[in-house]
């Protein structure tokens, strides 16, 4: 279990999370919504500690996340970034398995190369794509190889940043497919960032929408359109009007 | 506030910049040294930035020497013919190659090629979130890119500043036998004796001082980049400014070391 108690961050005179309340049960999809800018990245970034808060709690399985053993505790994480974040320099089954060729989880070359293949083939691609370079794949293509590299050791924990930002629909659908298909399959807790709102429903038990650097609404994904928040009802309707300001 | 108020404060605002930008690269230096000496250890990382540093600089190196020798031969010859000194041209340049041009021209050459790449390679990773990622993925960003690098560097250079100093003597040789009427067998054997062990020593260690300046201020500015392609852009261009000043700093303070001992 994943939990946030009155977390702030400021960046300069910007304060972005003013005082975040979230819990995200164990094995569980949580998705959270909010307009660019308020803090979405910055809230799995602070439970990743990439991002160090300035007050608040962050606790995973009752235990504070920024004391103890920093490699276990990432170990327990996998992540796929917004732009899949490979390493230009590493040929594609180095960068799935490059949990499964360093530190504690190191395992022999040809054992990673073969987990590395069997987790492409997991996220659709063919095992010829495992010797070519990132650059040379198409943004589609690089999420999945993201993908695959966030599940590559089994962690029990996914993050998801814009998964399907600047894909084609078809691609996003796909994505998201797969995503739920993997998070269920292998029982992980997950949260997912994303304005889109295919997304929201295909991955999401719970959704959380954040704005002005707290949860406005948080709940099941089947309350998502009976709810009467104005937040929510302009943000998933697309209006220019209500609440939130069209132009910030 | 009245103009000499305002004067002081931004050359107030300034040093305070400035003393703050050493401290940061200090302390950068600091965690770096202090990450070269703890485990894990990235031998592949480390073979493949020796490459890259070491091998692949070697043209720009060689070229680079052996025009420098040919055009100091040159000098020295039309210098030393207004006071009857032609005759100490394979002194001179074996001398001047060895203390001075070599260390420092490579060292430059390094500021261009390796920290821009560096600086710009880094720099790039750090806008795509391939920092972050490297994070998640349990694998410490000094450990894994800044630590290989600078390792790299600091073995590798002095090997290319021995192999430019060789160079450059040679481009000596070539224009000075070739144009100048110098005896083959001779011009060798005056450079010979007039070389000293602690001349050669100097050369290689200001080749490692430099080659580690050049390393990690590609590093630190990588790792300091701004946000898009104007951070990259920023973070390149800071980087092979601040290497080639150091550089040249350090070798006025290296040069005075070793004439003091």
């Amino acid at each position: 279990m994943i939990e946030m108690k009155n977390v702030h961050k400021t960046f300069g005179t910007n304060a972005v999370l003013r005082g975040i309340d979230l819990s995200v049960a164990k094995g569980s999809s949580l998705v959270i919504i909010g307009g660019s800018g308020t803090g979405k990245s910055v809230t799995i970034k602070c439970i990743l500690g990439l991002i160090e808060p300035d007050s608040g709690q962050i606790l995973v399985d009752g235990k504070d996340a920024s004391i103890g053993d920093r490699d276990a505790f990432l170990a327990r994480f996998g992540m796929l970034f917004q732009g899949a974040a490979l390493f230009d320099s590493l040929p594609v089954w180095q960068n799935v398995a490059f949990r499964l060729l360093r530190g504690s989880l190191k395992r022999p070359r040809a054992e990673a190369r073969e987990i590395a293949i069997e987790k492409l083939r997991r996220v659709g691609l063919t095992p010829d794509v495992a010797d070519r370079l990132p650059a040379e794949l198409s943004g589609g293509m690089q999420k999945r190889v993201g993908l695959a590299r966030a599940i590559a050791a089994d962690p029990e924990i996914i993050f998801f940043d814009e998964p399907t930002a600047g894909l084609d629909p078809i691609m996003a659908g796909v994505i998201n497919d797969l995503i739920r298909e993997i998070v269920v399959e292998m029982g992980a807790t997950a949260m997912t960032i994303t304005h889109d709102m295919n997304s929201v429903r295909a991955i999401a038990d719970n959704v959380a929408m954040l704005h002005d650097g707290v949860i406005k609404w948080n709940g099941p994904v089947t309350d998502l359109d009976t709810t009467e928040d104005p937040y929510l009802h302009q943000f998933i309707t697309g209006s220019a009007t209500g609440p939130i300001a069209a132009i910030r | 506030m009245t103009p000499l108020i305002a004067a002081l404060a931004t050359l107030g605002r300034v040093a305070l910049a400035f003393f703050a930008s050493v401290g940061r690269v200090a302390l950068f230096a600091a965690s770096t040294i202090s990450h070269a000496f703890r485990p894990p250890f990235y031998a592949r990382e480390l073979a493949n930035a020796l490459f890259h540093v070491g091998w692949l600089s070697l043209p720009v190196v060689g070229l680079t020497a052996v025009f420098t020798g040919g055009a100091l031969a040159l000098q020295i010859y039309a210098g030393g013919a207004r006071f009857n000194a032609e005759a100490v041209v394979p002194q001179i340049v074996a001398i001047g190659m060895v203390r001075e041009l070599g260390p420092v021209l490579v060292g430059l050459m390094i500021a261009a090629r390796v920290t821009s790449s560096i600086a710009a390679e880094i720099a790039t990773m750090k806008v795509t979130e391939q920092i972050d990622a490297l994070v998640t993925l349990s694998t410490h960003p000094m450990k894994y890119l800044v630590v290989p690098r600078v390792l790299a560097a600091l073995l590798v250079v002095p090997l290319l500043v021995g192999v430019g100093d060789i160079i450059g003597i040679m481009g000596g040789y070539a224009v000075a036998t070739g144009t100048l009427g110098f005896n083959a067998a001779a011009y060798l054997k005056n450079t010979a004796d007039f070389l000293q062990l602690a001349d050669i020593l100097s050369s290689l260690a200001k080749g490692a001082a430099f080659g580690f300046i050049a390393a990690l201020m590609g590093c630190y500015f990588g790792m300091q980049s701004g946000r898009g392609a104007q951070g990259v852009g920023r973070a390149t261009k800071g980087s092979v400014e601040a290497a080639a000043v150091l550089i040249l700093a350090a070798n006025f303070l290296l040069t005075g070391v070793f004439f003091s001992l």
